[in-house]
């Protein structure tokens, strides 16, 4: 099973490296092909590593490969840890990879950077195995810097184009943000249990907790340092996963080619930090203090990150802005902890966000890289197949059951409303109202996008057609699961004490009553009435009287300001970050730097010997008259003081 | 083979050879430069037998040579390596050869003088790693700043004159400092041997003086807040390969120079002392790192940015103190002064390896202004994808060389001190902002002028001497362990001396 691990992730990396390296000599058809076979290997293995270990229950390994340092006693190792939540993460990272390099064929028909793009994607796809198979925290941040290098590559992978660069910038220093927080975490980590090995943070933690162990950070007042830790290391997921105000980063990154939006920036990267969260949900589970800050901020940015995609117009950007406020929800449920029901979500999630992803880049596809949806209406009618997927992602996310996404949603907000940690009141009407307006955005877009009246010019719409199997092919494949999965993992995700993902995140299962009792409960309950009355909402506003829209806008201007500015968080972020970091950068380097310690320390100190010698130089004049004279001022004061202090 | 004086002929035959280049003169610009190539390459294949046959369990100076040299004054021609500066030593002899690869087709007057102060400086540096005895080391010490002092006063830009002096006051003031202590220690030890010095018992105070003295000299060196104002116009004013041989090698002799007299001689100084450098450190890494985001010039830039690694390097070494006084235990002080020996050959690949970028460059363009260059990535896309690689590693990237070094400083930190830890760890944010800010104006973007749209191309020499350092940068990286192995003793041998009592 360990060679099958390492042909895991290491296939990717091959097929990265040839394509990236020799990409001038094996061609545009040889990067895809020897990049997609590496990603066949990666996923049959990952197939069978699950069905090994999930379905036959066969034991996890957890292995050490090399000592990357050892250091006075201390071990950073390279290793793996397989277990049940690896396994599954392994195929969900793994198929949707293979379906995005698959698309990227046709998407990306024509583009300079061929190569390069699939040699991103595979290092990309490698990058995010060693995350979700780390046995450590060591190895885990280099999944994690991992992913986040490629992602700001493949941000700016059209480096030509400022707004670009711009996005990639942005996207890998606000993750390093997150990442400053992360980095203290294990520092917290490797201090207090002497290890960065999960098993054995793990063993200790219950203890340490028990002990009441604190630091003081701020004066006086001293925190338990498993809540300080944990806090911590949530810093960092709140980069990567793009919870509020780390969030910002997330809009720009779609500037970045589609299949890469749906693979980096919803199906797998933006996730890292919730499988982070349940991976060590062990540590999570021993500070509620903890668990009620994260309740907090992923109610917060699932609710109000949602708001902001109703009023975009970029199709992308309002799958972005759902993908963030879908990051949102599976957050809170790490802070409610109900993790498999987090995970869950995490596994339909990528599913149909890769879906409404994809769909949506195939619309771009025939569209000629138009993405404004006011530019766009009765798509329906040339693209059938693309609609048809879109509908079915737009249905999941929505938690329409029997879809996908209904049932873990409908998981987490249940868990929500049951958690008794501080601040679950807040975070349920938040996720109420979000459940409300993810279905207003999406069934906004999927209106403006595939019904309505025809927009776009008559040259554009000539040709206006399907594009070939490789771009469909994934569409469907991926609907597949985002109208089903939820059906059949219901049950072993969230109502078996040892399901699908068996001791891996602390799990509290509840009572099972079949997945169409479920669907039958949910016409009673007050989520599924709210999603409805988003959609209805939606097809008021865009189809019925489109003139609401106007109304809205010009009565509450400010509201839609305040939206459209997404709440100022950009515009502070550059002046006082940006901005005054380089007015203080200035400041220091003009005056400190240059003035004060430059020329007045350094030159200042030359000009002071120069000056001195200058003034030693003038009493060299060489006239006897002008020695004599100093001698006998010289001999007048000897005298003088010899008489005086005599 | 057990008795050939292998660390002499390191030290003597760049020097001799050296001799030789200037001797032949500028007649054969082609033979010059071979001849200096085959030294170079003959002294690389001589850190083969020099770094197997290093015994890494033992911490003691091996390879030793032992020579009278000033009998009445007890001062001799002793040499000898220890794991510390066996490292230093190999690394001094790769980043000439990869400076003279990256030099091969550059244009300057006077080929034969050029080459011939690398050597010249590849000989002293070695010296200095190697030499036991005080007065030897000093020698080699303050003999390094000619060749650079030349290097630079030869064929610098526009104002090489006022930057070299610059340079040259500011150090040797630093080093007068130093040779005082030296001069005093071996008055009262009776002996100028480095391991005499290690055994001398001083009371606290007189540490404390003699902690100053030698801090000085190094903390010009390296250069640390305030005394870095040198640094930059040097490298502002250097040219291609003399910048490499300053960032790359010299520096190093700063910490090297903390490792080898600060700690083992004035264990016992002052924990204001200690504190003082942790600050400075600190101050390196944050307050240098903000400048380094506004600089206009990509040499100024680079200069900034190593200093502020350079910082994480004595941070390492002087937390060890504070470590095993709110710890308790040696144990936990290994990983930061071993992170500091990680950052320190880090620094030489990522940092030497972007000067060489940068003067490429700026042989082509003739500026190393930033807004003269856009889109290059266009143009030079491998060179842009090595640069990307060592950006990268100036950025601190898990996988690159120069994580290693600054995540074991963190982590060890932390066990003293939340808010050390707290700055230190600022690098990942400030360090990202001016590497990658720089790269995104430099190599992305729309080709913007004519001179960069007929960019002369890479030569295979240039190209050469980046993918060798790319490929440590990345080897070490993934796999550093077999870096710290060859001082785990020596540093084990180190922390013993300097978390002694040596008082009377």
């Amino acid at each position: 099973m360990q060679i099958m691990i390492l042909a895991i992730i290491l296939a990717p990396l091959v097929g990265a490296t040839i394509s990236g390296v020799f990409g001038r000599v094996i061609g545009r058809v040889g990067a895809h092909l020897i990049t997609i076979l590496g990603m066949l290997i990666s996923f049959t293995f990952a197939v069978i590593v699950f069905h090994d270990i999930v379905i036959l229950g066969m034991p996890g390994i957890n292995v050490n490969l090399y000592s990357w340092v050892m250091s006075g006693g201390l071990e950073f190792n390279v290793g793996f840890l397989v277990d049940n939540l690896s396994a599954v993460m392994m195929v969900v990272v793994t198929f949707v990879s293979l379906l995005v390099h698959v698309y990227s064929i046709g998407y990306m028909r024509g583009d300079a950077g061929y190569q390069r793009f699939f040699s991103y994607i595979s290092l990309f796809t490698f990058a995010m195995l060693m995350l979700v198979t780390a046995n450590n925290f060591f190895q885990l941040f280099f999944g994690w810097e991992g992913v986040g290098l490629v992602s700001y590559l493949l941000i700016g992978f059209w480096f030509d184009r400022e707004s670009a660069n711009f996005g990639s910038l942005k996207a890998f220093i606000v993750n390093r943000v997150g990442d400053f927080g992360f980095i203290l975490g294990i520092g917290a980590v490797l201090t207090f249990f002497g290890s960065v090995d999960f098993s054995q943070v793990f063993a200790q933690a219950p203890q340490l907790a028990a002990n009441g162990v604190s630091i003081s950070i701020f004066g006086g007042s001293s925190w338990s340092i498993v809540t300080v830790i944990c806090i911590l290391l949530f810093i960092g997921a709140m980069g990567k996963s793009a919870q509020m105000p780390l969030h910002i980063w997330l809009p720009e990154s779609m500037e970045g080619p589609t299949p890469i939006s749906a693979l980096i920036h919803a199906a797998t990267m933006v996730t890292a930090g919730v499988y982070m969260l349940a991976r060590l949900s062990p540590l999570y589970e021993l500070s509620a203090s903890a668990l009620s800050f994260i309740l907090i901020i992923g109610a917060t940015t699932a609710l109000f990150t949602g708001i902001l995609g109703v009023v975009q117009n970029d199709i992308k950007r309002v799958v972005a802005y759902s993908t963030l406020s879908q990051l949102g929800y599976m957050v809170a449920a790490m802070g409610a902890s109900a993790f498999t029901a987090g995970i869950f979500h995490l596994v339909t999630h990528a599913a149909f966000k890769a879906l409404l992803f994809l769909s949506a880049g195939s619309v771009i596809i025939a569209m000629h890289h138009e993405q404004d949806m006011r530019k766009m209406g009765g798509l329906r009618r040339y693209l059938p197949v693309t609609y048809v997927c879109f509908l079915i992602g737009a249905l999941a996310l929505a938690a329409i059951p029997p879809f996908s996404g209904f049932y873990s949603k409908d998981a987490i907000i249940e868990a929500v409303k049951n958690s008794t940690v501080d601040g679950a009141g807040y975070a349920y009407v938040a996720l109420l109202i979000g459940a409300f307006v993810t279905a207003l955005y999406i069934f906004r877009a999927f209106f403006m996008t595939f019904h309505t009246k025809e927009k776009m010019d008559p040259s554009a719409r000539a040709h206006l057609h399907e594009d070939t199997w490789v771009v469909w092919l994934p569409l469907i494949l991926l609907a597949i699961p985002a109208l089903f999965i939820g059906i059949i993992w219901a049950k072993p995700m969230l109502y078996e004490a040892n399901g699908l993902l068996g001791n891996a995140v602390v799990n509290t299962p509840g009572d099972y009553v079949g997945v169409w009792t479920m669907a039958l409960d949910a016409l009673s309950s007050l989520p599924f009435w709210l999603a409805t009355a988003g959609i209805v909402t939606a097809w008021l506003a865009v189809i019925q009287c489109p003139n609401i829209l106007g109304f809205f806008t010009k009565h509450f201007r400010w509201v839609y300001f305040v939206l459209v500015k997404k709440y100022g968080f950009d515009d502070f972020n550059q002046w006082f970050f940006v901005n005054g970091t380089r007015r203080l950068g200035n400041i220091l380097y003009k005056v400190a730097d240059l003035e004060i310690i430059d020329d007045g320390l350094v030159n200042g100190t030359a000009k002071l010997i120069r000056w001195c010698s200058l003034a030693l130089k003038r009493m060299q004049t060489g006239y006897l008259y002008h020695y004599a004279l100093a001698m006998i001022i010289g001999v007048i004061a000897f005298v003088l003081w010899q008489v005086l202090a005599g | 083979m057990t008795n050939f004086p292998l660390l002499s002929t390191l030290i003597w035959l760049p020097i001799l050879g050296s001799v030789g280049l200037l001797l032949i003169g500028n007649r054969s610009v082609m033979t010059v430069k071979w001849i200096a190539m085959i030294i170079s390459v003959v002294s690389l294949l001589l850190c083969i037998p020099l770094w197997c046959g290093f015994d890494t369990t033992n911490a003691q100076y091996q390879f030793t040579e032992f020579m009278s040299w000033i009998p009445s004054y007890n001062i001799n021609y002793a040499l000898g390596v220890d794991g510390l500066s066996l490292l230093m030593v190999v690394l001094t002899t790769l980043t000439t050869f990869v400076i003279l690869l990256a030099s091969w087709n550059g244009k300057q007057h006077n080929s034969a003088q050029f080459f011939a102060t690398f050597l010249l400086a590849q000989g002293m540096m070695i010296g200095v790693f190697a030499a036991t005895d005080t007065i030897l080391f000093y020698l080699f010490w303050e003999a390094m700043l000619i060749p650079v002092y030349l290097n630079l006063g030869m064929w610098g830009k526009e104002n090489r004159a006022a930057a070299s002096i610059k340079y040259f006051i500011y150090t040797f003031t630093g080093s007068a400092l130093m040779l005082v202590a030296i001069l005093y220690l071996a008055a009262n030890a009776h002996s100028f041997e480095m391991s005499d010095l290690w055994a001398f018992k001083m009371s606290r105070e007189l540490q404390d003086l003699i902690f100053i003295a030698f801090a000085l000299a190094f903390i010009v060196k390296i250069p640390m807040w305030p005394f870095h104002t040198w640094l930059p116009d040097v490298h502002s004013e250097s040219p291609s390969g003399g910048s490499v041989v300053a960032a790359a090698l010299m520096l190093k002799l700063g910490v090297y120079g903390f490792l080898r007299f600060n700690l083992p001689i004035t264990p016992n100084v002052s924990e204001f002392l200690i504190w003082g450098m942790i600050i400075l450190s600190l101050i390196a890494i944050v307050y240098i790192g903000i400048i380094a985001i506004v600089q206009t010039d990509m040499k100024r830039l680079i200069a900034y940015s190593s200093i502020a690694h350079m910082g994480f390097a004595v941070l390492g070494t002087f937390m060890i103190y504070i470590i095993v006084s709110s710890t308790g235990n040696i144990q936990n002080a290994y990983l930061s002064l071993e992170g500091a020996m990680m950052q320190m050959v880090s620094h030489s690949f990522s940092t030497g390896a972007l000067f060489i970028g940068v003067a490429l460059l700026s042989d082509r363009l003739n500026s190393s202004m930033i807004k003269d260059y856009s889109g290059l990535a266009h143009k030079l896309p491998l060179f842009a994808v090595l640069m990307m690689i060592f950006a990268l590693s100036n950025v601190g990237l898990p996988g690159t060389s120069g994580f290693v070094g600054e995540f074991m400083i963190i982590l060890s930190s932390f066990r003293a001190n939340f808010w050390v830890t707290f700055l230190a760890s600022s690098t990942l944010i400030i360090g990202a902002s001016y590497t990658l800010w720089m790269y995104k104006r430099v190599f992305f973007g729309q080709v913007t002028s004519e001179k960069i749209a007929t960019i002369q191309p890479l030569h295979k020499t240039e190209t050469a001497a980046l993918v060798i350092l790319a490929a440590l940068v990345l080897f070490f990286g993934v796999y550093p362990e077999p870096l710290l192995n060859v001082f785990h003793a020596s540093v084990s041998n180190l922390l013993s001396q300097a978390l002694a009592v040596k008082t009377i």
